[in-house]
């Protein structure tokens, strides 16, 4: 109970923030733009978290290619993007953006029809993650493949897609991806107006991520996944047909990471293959871990904290923040199996 | 060898008719006249065949062939070239050439080096005919012919002189050499062809028929040499996935740092090779040295590792992978701050060095033909270790009753450390491998891993024969798929086959059956 | 025996098995192995370890499929239908070693294991009704955990999950249960009213008991199965079996 005080308090603080970063700039309560956009950010990495928590701490599944998800939705939102920018492309076209002119492309592929209508793309941003995890996890799951085989599978896939993505020919601007983006719904980005929007939406996100994820957990759908996590052939003998069970909760957790990652990219200004790395993937599997899998409070504490020690520890000491993720990594798995939030509160379910 | 040529060298030169001197100095005529006249001169030489027109032309090259106001050409050496007597050397400037007359020495020295007695000057100079064909050349390609015996050299003067058939005006001559050329296996011979058929419609049909046959030599040597490509990535896929065999397959541990073992096997390469620079004679042989260094090196590494830190959460195989990964991004920033991220080179022993051509054109390289020889060396050692070792039984007893072997007075302890370090070790050796054909970088194993547990999933956890057939199969697959995907598709395409497989063959390709497999 | 408190028999045997063989890698674990069970009987059977027991079960519950031969269930082809459909036609089964889920408490193993729908939409917006809990209530008190309803069931004591387990079986509402070794970790007390309870159950619904104490199929006083290396080995009462000198020889004797 205290613990849900704790985070309402701590998601009213957030909300806080861009009220704060319009005070003037002499008053001690004063928060920097840094801040703002920092926040911002790490508020769609706990989204990320939480989609990761649903299926890795609920279900079992750990998926090493939570991050592609996440970046296909960011890729979604970044072509919209690239579509608003228009004549004001360096090479003036009308339509193209400034790589497919670069490249010698005639007109639009076609996989980039509909996407200058926002609607569409957020619609995308969630239907590519939730389809390519209904694909591979309806694959994965029937021949029931789980365990670490599915998160090797996960991997390569998050591995293959990055490769895809580096290639020009696929359409998506190669290693260089999407960036120099203008606006967003008729504002302008980088500005104060724009970044507070952008907090509030992700802010919203999360709210109703947590909301949904919350219901979920305390649904018999939980119970059940629960169950599936701890002894899954013996779900299947009480007939509940695990494949559905996992792939409705691999799906939903596939469509929040896409959304996370669509609110992500217009905030950073940028989107290339490199989120797709498998790094990317393991990073947000280690904030779960670390925060405390198996409860949705520990995936937002872990979301936080782990990128509040990277940002620090990347500016004071640069060489040492490797060290530290790795340390991260061997410390939780060996000290801490139920992440910080085992410190607070008794055995969890 | 080589003094025979040179002896063969020099009777020739004897037996060169007094007549055809007297046609070398006449054709010095004009020399350094103009440009225009030089390279006459030159042409003229290049096609009287006259030895002792190389080092005169060579002169001419280099810029120090003098000419006297009387005419009289001079050697560096002083001598007159026409007489080969001291000459006198008064008011003598150097010939001067432009690009005309360059174009001209490159053809006349290529011809008259057709006979030199050095093989490597002969090769060129049979390159260098070929590219400038010319009916003038045929007399002295045959006369060439005739001597030439290195096998290599003949192919490519049958090459060059069908190559001037060709230009010629003589038909039975031409339908010859289409014949002739139809038997060679290069891109050049079809590509001579195919320049030829334009210009002589009478022989279409020959032409097309040669085209034809060179074809289908070609089609045979990119699929031998496809397969050869493939295999030597299989066995680098190989030399991975052995590691992975032994730790995934035998002890169930999953070992996310094992790629950052490989990388470290490299660097333990790279050390030994630095160690070694400085002993002139033992220089050449640090890549074998560095074979039991990078195996010692990585075991160590991979007891420390087992009895560290994965011993703690043996039956946790989610936390082991991650805990395991963590191992791996401090082996990589610590290499990477100890040595540098930039890429450290490792340079191939000379034996190891070069291309081996084999008959029908097939080419390939020495250090992956040696990759794949210890490829196959490495999972004889761990075929062998396993079956016929004391080590081998009792880990095999560890992997099948862990309790019961333990009654029997076996330390399953450090069984576990011992197959873990093996595993490790065997990294270790794929990092040797892979230090000669790829970048020594920190981050030199990620771009292994995954395809190395795709191998071991493809071939079935816990099966050597599995892991050798998986190997293969993927590097060649990749290898075959490349040239019509590109080598990312071909990637993305192996990978959706593999799931796909998977729900075949949901164990993999050598599946334990039966109640071994459920457990 | 049990005939007085069995229906009258139906044309049509509940559980069928005809000639089935599973082979491991060479090895027979199931010989051709025939079984007949009738709606609303008590079968007890038994064998030396490894006759095939499990794996029989397992190729009833579609765990394992069989390499030859027929096994259906009322009018399903058992051997071409996954593990939940085969729980969902009405078969419930409880293992040997107790499998529950740990981190859930007792009162939530059994609203799992409660008939109901099973897809995941359907547990989303899945509300426990004054009916449910009732059930549940009245099978905690049959396996005696009612006190322990909210504890974790990893907490439970072996017999304890024994008992759970067979609450889980309940809550299902099968009509064929397969009980593999009920009464393994209970007490003598407890074993008797395992007997009782199953017996009791048989009067609805059929139940295979895989079972060693020999004490306890006499208990059950049903129709036993002698399964030897994967075969039929004798069939008929206790004391039939008892005295057959192929089942001394192998099983009982030695």
């Amino acid at each position: 109970m205290t613990l849900r005080l704790v985070l309402a308090g701590a998601i009213l603080l957030l909300a806080l923030l861009p009220v704060l970063n319009r005070m003037p700039a002499e008053s001690a309560l004063h928060v920097s733009d840094f801040v703002v956009s920092v926040s911002g950010k790490w508020i769609t990495y706990a989204v990320l978290a939480l989609a990761i928590d649903l299926a890795w701490g609920y279900a079992g599944i750990l998926s090493l290619g939570h991050g592609a998800f996440f970046a296909l939705g960011g890729y979604a939102i970044g072509m919209h993007l690239m579509r608003l920018i228009g004549p004001r492309g360096v090479y003036g076209h009308p339509v193209l953006p400034d790589f497919m002119v670069f490249l010698g492309y005639q007109k639009l592929p076609w996989y980039w029809l509909g996407f200058d209508h926002f609607p569409f793309a957020i619609l995308m941003a969630m239907a590519v993650p939730g389809l390519l995890a209904l694909v591979v996890g309806y694959l994965a799951f029937r021949s029931r493949i789980t365990g670490v085989y599915l998160s090797i599978i996960t991997q390569a896939l998050t591995y293959a897609l990055m490769l895809a993505f580096f290639r020009n020919d696929m359409g998506f601007g190669g290693n260089n991806g999407f960036t120099d983006f203008k606006e967003l719904l008729g504002m302008p980005l980088n500005t104060p107006n724009a970044r507070s929007v952008l907090f509030y939406a992700s802010l919203v996100l999360l709210v109703l991520s947590l909301w949904l994820c919350s219901v979920i957990t305390r649904s018999k759908l939980g119970r059940v996944l629960v169950a599936i996590r701890d002894a899954e052939s013996r779900v299947r003998f009480l007939g509940y047909d695990v494949t559905q069970h996992k792939l409705f909760v691999f799906v939903l957790s596939a469509v929040l990471a896409g959304l996370a990652g669509a609110l992500y990219v217009p905030q950073v200004g940028i989107i290339n293959p490199g989120e797709f790395s498998p790094g990317n993937s393991i990073e947000a599997v280690i904030w779960v871990a670390v925060g405390g899998r198996g409860t949705l409070v520990g995936a937002l504490l872990g979301a936080f904290s782990v990128n509040a020690l990277k940002t620090w520890l990347t500016t004071v000491a640069p060489d040492l923040w490797l060290f530290a993720l790795g340390g991260l990594f061997v410390a939780v798995t060996l000290f801490l199996p139920r992440g910080l939030i085992g410190l607070f509160t008794k055995a969890p379910k | 060898m080589r003094r025979h040529l040179l002896g063969l060298f020099l009777a020739l030169l004897l037996a060169w008719p007094a007549a055809a001197q007297d046609r070398f100095a006449s054709a010095l005529a004009g020399l350094g006249e103009g440009f225009g006249q030089t390279a006459e001169v030159v042409e003229r030489l290049g096609a009287l065949g006259d030895p002792r027109a190389i080092p005169l032309l060579q002169a001419l090259q280099d810029g120090q062939l003098r000419r006297t106001p009387a005419g009289t050409v001079l050697l560096p050496d002083g001598r007159d070239a026409a007489t080969g007597q001291p000459g006198d050397a008064t008011g003598a400037e150097a010939v001067r050439i432009n690009n005309r007359v360059r174009q001209a020495l490159r053809g006349a020295l290529g011809r008259l080096q057709l006979l030199s007695p050095d093989a490597e000057a002969r090769r060129q100079a049979a390159e260098a005919v070929f590219r400038s064909p010319a009916p003038e050349n045929v007399p002295l390609l045959d006369a060439a012919l005739a001597k030439e015996t290195d096998p290599g050299i003949r192919a490519q003067l049958e090459l060059a002189l069908a190559a001037s058939q060709l230009r010629a005006d003589d038909a039975a001559a031409k339908r010859d050499a289409v014949a002739r050329l139809g038997t060679a296996a290069t891109t050049e011979a079809r590509a001579l062809l195919i320049e030829a058929r334009a210009a002589n419609p009478d022989l279409a049909t020959a032409i097309d028929v040669s085209i034809a046959a060179i074809e289908q030599r070609l089609a045979v040597r990119r699929a031998v040499e496809t397969l050869f490509q493939g295999l030597s990535l299989g066995s680098v896929l190989l030399l991975a996935a052995l590691g992975l065999a032994v730790t995934f397959g035998v002890m169930g541990v999953i070992n996310m740092a094992h790629g950052e073992f490989v990388m470290l096997g490299a660097y333990a390469t790279f050390v030994v090779q630095e160690l070694c620079r400085g002993i002139p004679w033992l220089a050449p042989w640090s890549l074998p040295l560095a074979v039991p260094a990078a195996f010692l090196v990585t075991a160590l590494a991979g007891a420390a590792l087992e009895r560290g830190l994965i011993r703690h959460l043996y039956g946790r195989p989610l936390e082991t992978l991650l805990m395991t990964f963590g191992v791996g991004m401090i082996i990589q920033q610590a290499v990477r701050l100890a040595f540098g991220a930039q890429n450290r080179e490792v340079t191939s022993p000379s034996w190891m060095q070069g291309t081996l051509t084999f008959p029908g054109g097939i080419a390939m390289t020495q250090n992956r033909l040696w990759i794949i020889v210890f490829g196959i060396f490495v999972l004889l050692l761990v075929v062998a270790a396993i079956r016929f070792t004391r080590f081998g039984l009792e880990m095999r007893a560890v992997v099948q009753n862990r309790r019961i072997a333990a009654t029997m007075g076996i330390r399953t302890g450090r069984v576990d450390a011992m197959t873990f370090a093996f595993g490790s070790g065997l990294a270790g050796l794929a990092g040797v491998a892979l230090s000669q054909i790829d970048n020594v970088s920190p981050n030199l194993g990620t771009g292994y891993i995954i395809d190395s547990f795709m191998v071991v999933v493809f071939g079935g956890v816990g099966s050597l024969a599995g892991t050798l057939v998986g190997a293969l199969t993927l590097g060649v697959v990749n290898k075959v798929l490349e040239p019509y995907a590109g080598a990312v598709l071909a990637k993305v395409c192996v990978l959706v086959a593999i799931m796909l497989f998977i729900q075949r063959r949901p164990k993999g390709l050598f599946a334990l059956k039966g109640r071994a497999a459920e457990s | 025996m049990n005939a007085a408190a069995s229906p009258a028999p139906a044309p049509q045997p509940l559980l069928y098995l005809d000639g089935v063989s599973v082979v491991f890698d060479g090895f027979k674990a199931l010989n051709s192995l025939s079984l007949i069970v009738d709606p609303g009987e008590l079968r007890a059977i038994i064998g030396p370890n490894g006759a095939g027991k499990t794996t029989m079960m397992d190729v009833i519950t579609g765990k394992t499929r069989p390499t030859e031969g027929v096994v259906r269930f009322r009018d399903h082809d058992l051997t071409r239908l996954d593990e939940a459909t085969i729980a969902n036609l009405g078969i419930g089964r409880k293992f040997q070693k107790p499998t529950m889920f740990d981190a859930l408490t007792v009162f939530e193993n059994l609203e799992l294991a409660l008939k109901a729908p099973r897809g995941p939409v359907a547990c989303l917006r899945w509300v426990l009704g004054g009916g449910d809990r009732a059930r549940i209530a009245q099978t905690l008190e049959e396996v005696g955990l009612t006190a322990r309803a909210h504890d974790r069931a990893g907490v439970l004591s072996h017999g304890q999950q024994q008992w759970l387990e067979i609450g889980m079986l309940l809550m299902q509402d099968p009509e064929l249960l397969l009980v593999d070794e009920p009464v393994a970790g209970m007490t003598d007390q407890e074993t008797e009213h395992t007997a009782a309870l199953l017996v009791r159950i048989a009067g609805q619904r059929s139940v295979v008991v895989v079972e060693h104490d020999l004490e306890f199929v006499r208990a059950l006083g049903s129709k036993v199965t002698v399964l030897c290396e994967g075969a039929l080995l004798s069939e008929g009462s206790i004391d039939h079996v008892q005295n057959d000198p192929r089942v001394i020889e192998v099983y009982l004797g030695r």
